[in-house]
């Protein structure tokens, strides 16, 4: 088991999501940046869809009760296990009663933790995703106890440690640094005038301080005269304009339906690296299509 | 009827097909018939179909190779529905109490629009409402048969929490909010029914398509369904009806 020592801005356990549910009203969640998470899991030799531990902007210090094999990828954390520096996108071997602590934000935005098996979490409607009346808990506070997988079959653990075949995966550092998304046209772009489209499509945004798992805004404004539609389906990825002329792009928590016109769409890349960034980045929306 | 549909690509993996930019019920008949047609065939690429007023996504496991020969496919399963078939109809009878305590907006509606609040009641709670699909929230249903009279805008700021079960009125729509939760809309009652419990295997005991009725209730009722819901001992009554 992994305890929580100390908590970071908002930590939570995530896998690729829930299906199945979105009938009843119940968003899909999942890891906001699949990318990174799928990297460590496949670092560790989990499937992709083993539970990982999803830290933003600062997280968590966490002690080991048992033994594992651990990978941190994602955002740079500056992650130190027992006071010595760890390197992101590289598995170690941790110990009962060893320190892991989350330090300084130095690139992106968002971390995965992964563990050997992935963590043994609560599983509702088919995920282990941390979500508000679907989990107990929608986010890790002071003193909870993680489960993982506590017997550890020694020759799988050497084996993956060893195993140059996991461990050497190159990160694609444009995931970080392009600030161009790519997207398709929304059900509702060819509403917008030809200027509105163009600016769309060539002005520089900013990401605004309201974003959570749920959506990102823009802080910038668009001249919008489009009314609403009739309440209609989105889904992560969604970009709405309201009313008031603000983007809003949809995230991982997000409803099933919504009212806004969608005049976008990103591209599940495009999810995953906005996902690394943070308030005040810059983003532009390119066409693919 | 055939409706003249729209589809399109909406994100790698997801085709949205579009019915008229109507609200009725001969197309969200329509809409289910699609939707269910598509599922009962069980295409393994297809994940899982989300419906609204007027839509329908398709979502696939994969990314989408050809979407032009996924057209195709849904078109041929669009022609070869079966629309005739009508399918049973389940009625929920929902229990609301419309007391003073719960119902925060009923003076400021009836003083609004000069209708009284025994009326409004008796105009909220007689209309069968189609259930036309559940989203907002986890168990938020979104309800169409409002009586006209009972049209009230949203409140210009919303309430900060809404206590769970209360039950609301916003524009031309009514609800029933699952949770404690921030909200627009305007407060005429409360019901004591939850609408998700995440335990069940259907979390939200009404569907898409299904009907709901509002039933007016004491205070003592609603205490008492409170007491029996504790128990473990309280089921919604229902009743399935022919088409």
């Amino acid at each position: 088991m992994v305890e929580v020592i100390k908590t970071g801005l908002f930590d939570t356990i995530q896998d690729l999501g829930r299906l199945g549910f979105q009938e009843f009203g119940v968003p899909m969640s999942g890891v906001m940046d699949r990318y990174c998470a799928t990297l460590a899991n496949s670092i560790l030799g989990n499937s992709s869809d083993a539970a990982v531990l999803e830290t933003v902007v600062m997280g968590p210090h966490l002690k080991f009760g048992s033994e594992t094999l651990i990978c941190v990828s994602g955002a740079e954390m500056n992650v130190t296990l027992n006071g010595k520096a760890l390197k992101t996108n590289a598995v170690y071997q941790v110990n009962t009663g060893d320190t892991l602590k989350f330090g300084k934000l130095s690139k992106g935005c968002r971390s995965y933790l992964g563990v050997l098996g992935g963590f043994q979490t609560e599983v509702h409607m088919g995920s282990r995703s941390m979500y508000k009346g679907i989990t107990t808990n929608y986010k890790l506070s002071k003193g909870d106890v993680l489960p993982i997988v506590d017997h550890l079959d020694n020759k799988l653990v050497s084996k993956r440690h060893e195993s140059a075949l996991f461990s050497a995966v190159k990160r694609d550092d444009n995931h970080f640094e392009a600030h161009e998304l790519e997207v398709f046209k929304g059900p509702e772009f060819e509403k917008l005038a030809k200027w509105q489209q163009e600016q769309l499509l060539s002005a520089v945004f900013t990401l605004s301080k309201d974003s959570n798992r749920m959506a990102y805004q823009c802080d910038q404004t668009l001249d919008n005269a489009l009314e609403g539609v009739i309440t209609s389906l989105v889904l992560p990825g969604t970009v709405q304009l309201t009313p008031s002329g603000k983007l809003i792009v949809l995230m991982r928590d997000c409803q099933i339906t919504g009212g806004y016109p969608r005049v976008l769409q990103l591209t599940n890349t495009a999810i995953n690296r906005i996902s690394q960034k943070n308030s005040g980045s810059a983003i532009a929306f390119k066409c693919v299509k | 009827m055939d409706f003249e549909l729209t589809y399109r690509g909406f994100s790698e993996h997801s085709i949205l097909v579009e019915w008229p930019q109507e609200i009725n019920e001969f197309i969200l008949e329509d809409v289910l018939f699609y939707k269910h047609a598509i599922l009962d065939l069980s295409i393994k690429s297809i994940v899982q179909i989300n419906n609204a007023y007027n839509s329908i996504l398709v979502i696939y496991e994969l990314t989408i190779d050809n979407l032009n020969d996924e057209y195709l496919n849904l078109k041929s399963i669009y022609l070869n529905r079966n629309k005739f078939k009508k399918t049973k109809v389940k009625v929920f009878r929902i229990p609301v109490c419309y007391d003073e305590e719960f119902g925060l907006d009923l003076k400021a509606i009836s003083e609004e629009k000069k209708v009284s609040v025994s009326e409004i009641i008796s105009r909220h709670s007689k209309p069968m409402y189609t259930v036309y699909f559940i989203g907002f929230l986890p168990g938020f249903l979104y309800l169409g048969g409002l009586d006209e009279a009972l049209h009230f805008p949203r409140k210009v700021s919303p309430r900060f929490q809404i206590k769970k079960g209360a039950v609301a009125i916003g524009g031309a729509q009514t609800g029933i909010y699952p949770n404690d939760s921030p909200g627009g809309w305007n407060i005429i009652g409360n019901s004591p029914v939850d609408l998700f419990l995440k335990k069940n295997k259907q979390p939200c005991f009404a569907r898409s398509g299904d009907t709901i009725q509002f039933i007016p209730i004491s205070r003592t009722e609603y205490d008492s369904i409170v007491l029996q819901i504790e128990q473990g001992i309280y089921t919604i009554e229902s009743e399935v009806i022919d088409g």
